[in-house]
């Protein structure tokens, strides 16, 4: 993934058990819900933000996060 | 072709009536000679695959099976995939405010089979499954229909589906197909682009199928002299709740609500409201249905959802919130259970709605949080079912509100323990998950 890609993050609903990694690595695009489950404030992740989300990513146990391109063949989100 | 295929075609049917004009003339469901002295042999090798993804194209053919997709793009997508693509007919009425899947196949196999012989044409398949519900009577009228047709050169097989509200969600039936669990997954990628067995597989409603096998026989013009513009053609409604014949209709895209209500005999009590889509669709109170074109566009354009084209009218002797609240237990319960927003929200909302019932509700937090609720389940699932109980929650909460505040002020309505008006089942039994 080039610098000058836009990228952004992305959640298996069935592969996410609401562990909330994510909300703790990255508390600036995650919220989670009333049950545990990641909501993602922006279909996309600044620059400023990427080595973290790439954190949050390595660090779901059940790999339900993912971090995609939002331009060129990715899907739209 | 057999001899058959040298006899003078029929006529076309006229006037609204074209999927079931066979059985409504006869009175009893088509057998296979029926079929072709009404609606004469299927004109196969006449067309090559494009021009028959063109005639789709031209005919304005959209899904019967509530997403109203159009089906030439469907057909184009599954044509151009990667390997050879299977054909999937879901006749499995997976919401049971609807039964017309049913009715057509009991009434009219040989059209869907037809279809299904197209389509695959279409797209260059050479084995297809209709999908029916597991033990559903009218199943057998499909193995009739098909051992009668067993010198087709496709392989056509039927699957029992199990009767759970998602099982018939098209990623669903892939799965089921492939894997025996009949549970929705994500997508990307769809069915379109790698299915059963991970081929490109069409899955398409029966009744979509039946529109096809009319339109191969009497071109596209014909089929656009009913219905709209944008919607054209004919659409099986099932019609339920305070009229006075409730059934399967077929009725033209674009008829007004009141008068679908009408064919089905016209109200059998004062009315209120009519809930359309199915159990995952929504509220409409009954003043802005009468006019109402039943098509999709203007449908969402109204803010509701013509869905799989079920309406239930709900007459005045009854609790629009209670019939809310059951209904959202059920889709609560009929969740797959995979994704938390949709394991942990239906039931939560279920709740709610339960509260507003009881009129416990005095200082508004519930509805509030149920507010924000709504919000915040919409669109986190892998499948639409989530979406269509919040929307369907939504709805209520607009179409009610007087009631609503009349059971918050400690002034429930009478009905509130009446006999339901939806038609929602027992919920099946967790045994069925996986």
């Amino acid at each position: 993934m080039g610098d000058g890609a836009r990228v952004g993050l992305e959640v298996d609903p069935i592969m996410c058990r609401g562990h909330g990694l994510c909300a703790e690595l990255l508390p600036e695009q995650v919220v989670l819900d009333e049950w545990g489950y990641p909501q993602l404030a922006s279909p996309e992740v600044p620059p400023s933000l990427r080595a973290q989300a790439r954190a949050a990513v390595n660090a779901c146990p059940t790999l339900a996060l993912r971090l995609q391109r939002l331009d060129g063949g990715a899907r739209p989100s | 072709m057999t001899a058959a295929a040298r006899m003078p075609r029929p006529d076309a049917p006229t006037g609204s009536v074209r999927l079931l004009a066979g059985s409504v003339e006869s009175g009893a469901p088509a057998k296979w000679a029926d079929h072709l002295a009404r609606y004469g042999p299927l004109p196969v090798g006449v067309d090559g695959p494009a021009e028959l993804i063109d005639l789709v194209d031209r005919s304005g053919l959209r899904g019967r099976g509530g997403a109203g997709f159009p089906m030439s793009r469907k057909l184009r997508t599954v044509a151009a995939g990667r390997g050879r693509p299977v054909v999937v007919a879901n006749g499995c009425d997976g919401d049971p405010a609807t039964v017309k899947d049913a009715k057509l196949l009991e009434f009219a196999p040989h059209l869907v089979i037809d279809g299904v012989l197209l389509a695959c044409h279409a797209v260059g398949a050479d084995e297809a499954t209709i999908c029916v519900g597991e033990g559903d009577a009218h199943a057998w009228y499909v193995y009739a229909a098909l051992q009668a047709r067993r010198h087709e050169e496709i392989t056509i097989r039927v699957a029992q589906v199990p009767h759970r509200y998602v099982a018939s969600e098209e990623s669903a039936l892939v799965n089921f197909l492939n894997t025996g669990d009949a549970r929705p997954t994500v997508t990307p990628p769809r069915p379109a682009e790698r299915g059963v067995g991970g081929r490109p597989t069409l899955v398409d409603n029966v009744e979509t199928l039946a529109h096809l096998a009319l339109i191969t026989r009497f071109g596209a013009e014909w089929f656009r002299a009913a219905g709209t513009a944008e919607s054209p053609g004919t659409t099986l409604v099932t019609v339920g709740g305070a009229v006075r014949r409730p059934g399967v209709y077929e009725v033209e895209l674009g008829t007004p609500v009141g008068a679908v209500l009408a064919e089905a005999g016209g109200e059998s009590e004062p009315l209120q409201a009519v809930q359309m889509g199915g159990l995952g669709g929504s509220w409409m109170p009954i003043e802005q249905t009468h006019a109402l074109p039943l098509a999709h566009e203007d449908c969402r354009e109204a803010g509701t959802v013509m869905g799989s084209a079920a309406l239930v009218a709900l007459p005045e002797r009854a609790c629009g919130i209670a019939e809310t609240a059951r209904t959202l237990r059920y889709l609560a319960v009929e969740s797959a259970g995979q994704c938390g927003p949709c394991m942990f929200g239906l039931p939560a909302i279920a709740d709610d709605v339960d509260d507003l019932v009881r009129g416990g509700d005095a200082s508004g937090d519930t509805l509030d949080r149920l507010r924000n609720r709504l919000g915040t389940i919409q669109g986190r699932g892998a499948c639409a079912h989530p979406d269509g109980a919040t929307r369907f929650a939504a709805a209520a909460l607009r179409v009610f509100a007087d009631d609503i505040a009349d059971h918050a002020a400690g002034r429930p309505c009478p009905w509130s323990h009446a006999a339901p008006w939806l038609p929602v089942p027992a919920p099946t039994s967790q045994d069925a998950r996986k």
